[in-house]
């Protein structure tokens, strides 16, 4: 199993700020396998894009990197930590081997060069290819995702926002990478579409293999694409565990909540219901478990005890109720991010 | 590209139709010939607030030139017409009428004489300048613009790095700096107390303006100093515009991933971010100018530089108002010029607006 | 929370510091002239009150002119000066560039675009030359009042350039198409859903305004095109040029006005600046500091921005 792995997350956190900073991202591992699609769903302000763009090391000020390893494993080679990577050899890997996809290609798109200028520069750099070649190969690019070649020459504005975001994950397809982050990319189009390029996503990745880490809110979404799934709340891992089993059997409350606040595209009818609240402030999260004060199933211990992520059979929970009583900690160990 | 099969997967990829090259000449056509309507427009309007503007004050300038040019010389009955035509004062012909003379006249290039040089033809007299004053200008504000616009980009790349901690707060001063003082302060310096510069003038006294090594640098040298004024105050209000541009752009999504796909900080810095920040400096252009040519006409007084600012200068000390009128035109006209220049750059460079007039 | 608020809160240290700045030159101005004839015994305007030129001394804090008039009592006076100059005219042309800024962004149709064209006109046409033109014309007459209400009226195109973008966003926005929907009058929706938002805008166009008057009013004096005998930082540097201070070496003539008015503009450009950084969290130089500065995606967070 290991020789398959490509990218191991390990007790990385992300902070906001320096005088009080808050933690966006707090001590979050995980493992993604090659030709894997891994699902990471949770609402606005769970970190979920923290995570994102410090994997990537896109991370800009105020955010910052406090601890943790993302450590790349290629084919042939030792690993390499991404976070320390000095700049030249991060610059190497970057595309080549790990690419993104951003929630927004509408932005994402540089407005003032041509969409195969984009695919061309990223092409000469990691590929040495000559700029004739290169034009052909965007143009190539652009078919895979259904966008007629000769489009290639066109400015983002002349694209319709679907075809920005097809040609968003054709240029992150350009260096044939092993790995592509994908924040949110079909939150921007409309149901049709999302349908259209997810299918089409699954298609290539069928055929090229590479690994998918999937950002989304939509859990429903994740459960017809992914493998495996991380729900993530204030910053935290709350459950993990393969999409059929997580859906089907979702042990922490926020899961059960998130799954139940969406309709199905398949399976059986049921209540669709809202999960009351809103997703905390960073500056000032509960004490115990963040969840605790919107939780239907809070009880004794919740609001003091921060229960850690009890992984049994490949499917971890951070929750007292799916602990056993006598792994409950007495009282919280000693919080990092509660309000001053 | 073509040879490259059409994929039937997306349905509004067709739908879209292709621009061909003659559609994008048209639309090139459309944008710019709009922009050429409204500075004919703006040209009008010069020229009719300067038509008003004498007619609207109190007191009577046509009056006091005739009064003037009867002082230096006898003064002819189709003099008096032409004062009357470019300043009003008899009441003799119906507004309209005197208007429509006087734009009939300006099309001529008809100013009347002027009264510091008296009576040599205002035309002529600003001629003499014009040169002067658009190569100082057009040399200083290239300068400013390129230098101005590439450190405020490297100041902007890392808002609260050195190179923004220094630069910054030094170029919020030097831009507040008034033209005139600076061009003393440097005068003082360079010229009287070190001696490295002409005071004064725009080429040797004894030299004959014309395409010969001794009048061309004798010229360079005496510009060297104006030049270094325009350029030092106008420098930081691109720079500053340009860094406060780039301090929010390297924050778009497209250079962010333009970093994530590996290419090189300089790659990432130039065809990225700066190339989208430089924008709204070329758009903001028209406000900017207008303070520099101001700026530089007061640098040429300081200078006595033989452009038109010093021919402003001689105007306002004479009451020299038909000289004046027509250095308000153009200057006008100038700015318009350079205004047109660059609306067509930005089209150039934004491709955004041509789409938008289509 | 300091956001949204940065003239009443100047949390911010450039702010802080260019409006200290203000307000030392507004006391100066205010008490500045009592001061020099009660407790210094000069008037700006006595001629031979020192000897010719001489350099500072504690009779002539900042020495005397070729005329031997007193440097410092002349400088307050022209602070005094400069910054009436200043407020009048930023006045003016702070309340034009409103009136036409909003009233061209919230028309539609034909008069919307007209209103537009005049403004982008009297954005194209240079305003010093412009200013030059009407000055002379007047010739001095009526004093510094004329010189502030000409200024004016020449230099209110670029902050109504930046009032109409505003309006423009601010009209697209819900809540004002929510407020037309509900049968609100345009009017109403003008002054009590538009006009509310502009108000950082329109601060900082005022303070623009008043630093542009004041440089206006120096040049305008120095090239001799003003009001003559009226004491400013101008009318100064024209004698400063006309008598040959320089040459004379008499720095404590020549640079103290310049001075003033680079100071004046310098505080400007050190709140505009601050305003920036408060409005717009990414153009911060310093590290974020508190839940003020919470980063968050900024959609189009700032209105506040432009100048």
């Amino acid at each position: 199993m290991t020789a398959d792995l490509v990218l191991d997350v390990q007790g990385l956190a992300v902070e906001y700020g320096t005088d009080r900073p808050a933690r966006a991202v707090d001590d979050i591992s995980f493992r993604l396998h090659r030709g894997e699609i891994l699902g990471v769903a949770g609402e606005s302000g769970s970190g979920k894009s923290t995570l994102m763009t410090a994997v990537s090391r896109l991370d800009r000020p105020p955010a910052r990197v406090v601890s943790g390893s993302v450590r790349y494993h290629p084919r042939d080679g030792a690993p390499v930590d991404l976070l320390s990577a000095p700049p030249g050899q991060l610059r190497e890997l970057r595309w080549d081997r790990l690419a993104v996809v951003f929630q927004s290609a509408m932005t994402a798109l540089n407005p003032v060069m041509r969409v195969g200028a984009q695919f061309v520069d990223v092409l000469r750099t990691h590929q040495r290819m000559n700029r004739k070649e290169a034009w052909k190969r965007a143009a190539e690019l652009l078919e895979l995702v259904g966008i007629p070649g000769d489009r290639a020459r066109n400015y983002p504005h002349e694209f319709s926002g679907g075809m920005r975001q097809r040609a968003a994950i054709a240029l992150a397809l350009a260096c044939d990478p092993e790995i592509i982050v994908m924040d949110e990319p079909t939150t921007a189009v409309d149901v049709v579409m999302q349908r259209q390029i997810l299918a089409q996503l699954q298609e290539l990745q069928a055929r090229f293999g590479f690994a998918i880490v999937f950002i989304t809110h939509d859990l429903a979404l994740l459960v017809e694409l992914a493998d495996r799934i991380m729900i993530m709340y204030s910053g935290r891992v709350v459950e993990t565990g393969t999409a059929s089993a997580l859906y089907r059997a979702p042990q922490h409350p926020y899961t059960l909540g998130l799954r139940d606040s969406s309709p199905t595209l398949r399976g059986p009818r049921r209540e669709v219901r809202a999960i009351g609240g809103s997703a905390p402030d960073l500056w000032d999260l509960p004490a115990g478990c963040a969840f605790h004060p919107r939780c239907p199933q809070r009880t004794a211990g919740c609001d003091t005890t921060r229960p850690p992520l009890l992984v049994r059979d490949g499917h971890g929970t951070a929750c007292l109720l799916a602990q056993p009583a006598a792994a409950r900690p007495a009282t919280t160990p000693n919080g990092t991010e509660e309000g001053a | 590209m073509g040879g490259v099969t059409l994929s039937p997967a997306v349905p509004e990829a067709a739908a879209r139709s292709r621009t061909s090259r003659s559609a994008v000449r048209q639309i090139w056509g459309s944008v710019l010939l709009k922009r050429i309507v409204f500075y004919l427009v703006a040209a009008w309007a010069a020229a009719t607030l300067n038509f008003l503007l004498p007619r609207m004050m109190p007191g009577d300038p046509a009056s006091a030139i005739l009064l003037k040019m009867s002082e230096l010389g006898p003064v002819t009955p189709d003099r008096v017409q032409l004062v009357h035509r470019l300043f009003g004062g008899a009441a003799s012909e119906p507004l309209w009428r005197q208007y429509f003379s006087y734009l009939g006249g300006l099309l001529h290039g008809d100013f009347g004489l002027s009264l510091a040089f008296y009576p040599t033809p205002v035309s002529t007299v600003v001629r003499s300048g014009f040169l002067w004053s658009v190569l100082l200008l057009g040399v200083s504000t290239v300068i400013a613009f390129v230098v101005g616009t590439a450190l405020g980009a490297l100041a902007g790349r890392r808002p609260g790095g050195w190179l923004d901690s220094v630069i910054s707060p030094l170029s919020i001063f030097v831009h507040a700096l008034p033209y005139f003082w600076a061009a003393l302060i440097l005068v003082y310096v360079f010229a009287f107390r070190l001696d490295w510069f002409p005071l004064s003038g725009g080429a040797g006294p004894d030299l004959a303006p014309g395409f010969d090594p001794a009048f061309i640098s004798s010229a360079i040298t005496h510009a060297m100093l104006p030049a270094a004024t325009i350029v030092l105050t106008s420098i930081s209000g691109w720079l500053i515009h340009m860094r406060n541009m780039m301090a929010s752009v390297v924050n778009e999504d497209y250079v962010l991933l333009a970093r994530a796909k590996g290419l090189s900080e300089t790659r990432v810095t130039t065809a990225y971010a700066a190339r989208n920040a430089v924008l709204p400096s070329i758009s903001s252009f028209a406000v900017s100018i207008g303070l520099v040519v101001g700026g530089s006409l007061l640098t040429e007084m300081v200078f006595n530089y033989p452009g038109l600012g010093s021919l402003l200068n001689q105007a306002i000390l004479n009451l020299d108002y038909p000289l004046m009128q027509a250095l308000f035109l153009v200057i006008s006209m100038t700015v318009l010029v350079a205004n047109f220049v660059m609306d067509c750059l930005y089209v150039l460079l934004d491709p955004r607006t041509r789409e938008a007039a289509s | 929370m300091t956001r949204r608020l940065p003239i009443r809160v100047p949390a911010n240290r450039k702010v802080r510091f260019g409006l200290l700045i203000f307000l030392v030159l507004v006391l100066v101005a205010a008490f500045g002239p009592l001061f020099v004839s009660h407790v210094l015994g000069q008037s700006p305007t006595r001629l031979h009150a020192g000897g010719a030129l001489e350099s500072p001394s504690g009779k002539h804090w900042l020495g005397t002119t070729s005329s031997g008039q007193d440097v410092l009592a002349q400088l307050v006076a022209g602070t005094r000066t400069s910054l009436l100059v200043g407020l009048v005219g930023g006045a003016i042309a702070t309340a034009l560039a409103v009136l036409l800024g909003v009233l061209s962004g919230y028309s539609t149709g034909r008069s919307g675009a007209a209103l537009t064209a005049f403004v982008n006109i009297f954005l194209v046409i240079p305003g010093l030359p412009l200013l030059i033109l009407v000055a002379s014309y007047t010739r001095g007459r009526g004093g510094w009042v004329t010189v502030a209400v000409i200024i004016g009226l020449t230099s209110w195109a670029g902050g109504a350039r930046a009032k109409r973008a505003q309006t423009l966003s601010l009209r697209n926005r819900d809540f004002v198409a929510a407020a037309g929907y509900s049968g609100e009058s345009r009017a109403r929706i003008l002054f009590l859903e538009v006009m509310p938002h502009l108000a950082p805008v329109i601060a900082s166009t005022f303070l623009f305004s008043v630093v542009g008057s004041i440089a206006a009013e120096a040049g305008l004096d120095f090239i001799g095109a003003g009001h003559a005998s009226t004491v400013s930082w101008g009318t100064m540097l024209y004698w400063v040029q006309s008598q040959g201070a320089l040459q004379s070496g008499a720095w404590w003539w020549f640079l103290p006005p310049g001075l003033c008015i680079a100071l004046v503009g310098t505080a400007a450009g050190l709140v505009n600046f601050g305003v920036d950084e408060l409005a717009d969290p990414r153009l911060r130089t310093r590290r974020a500091t508190g839940p003020a500065a919470r980063p968050r995606r900024t959609g189009g967070l700032t209105p506040e921005k432009a100048r």
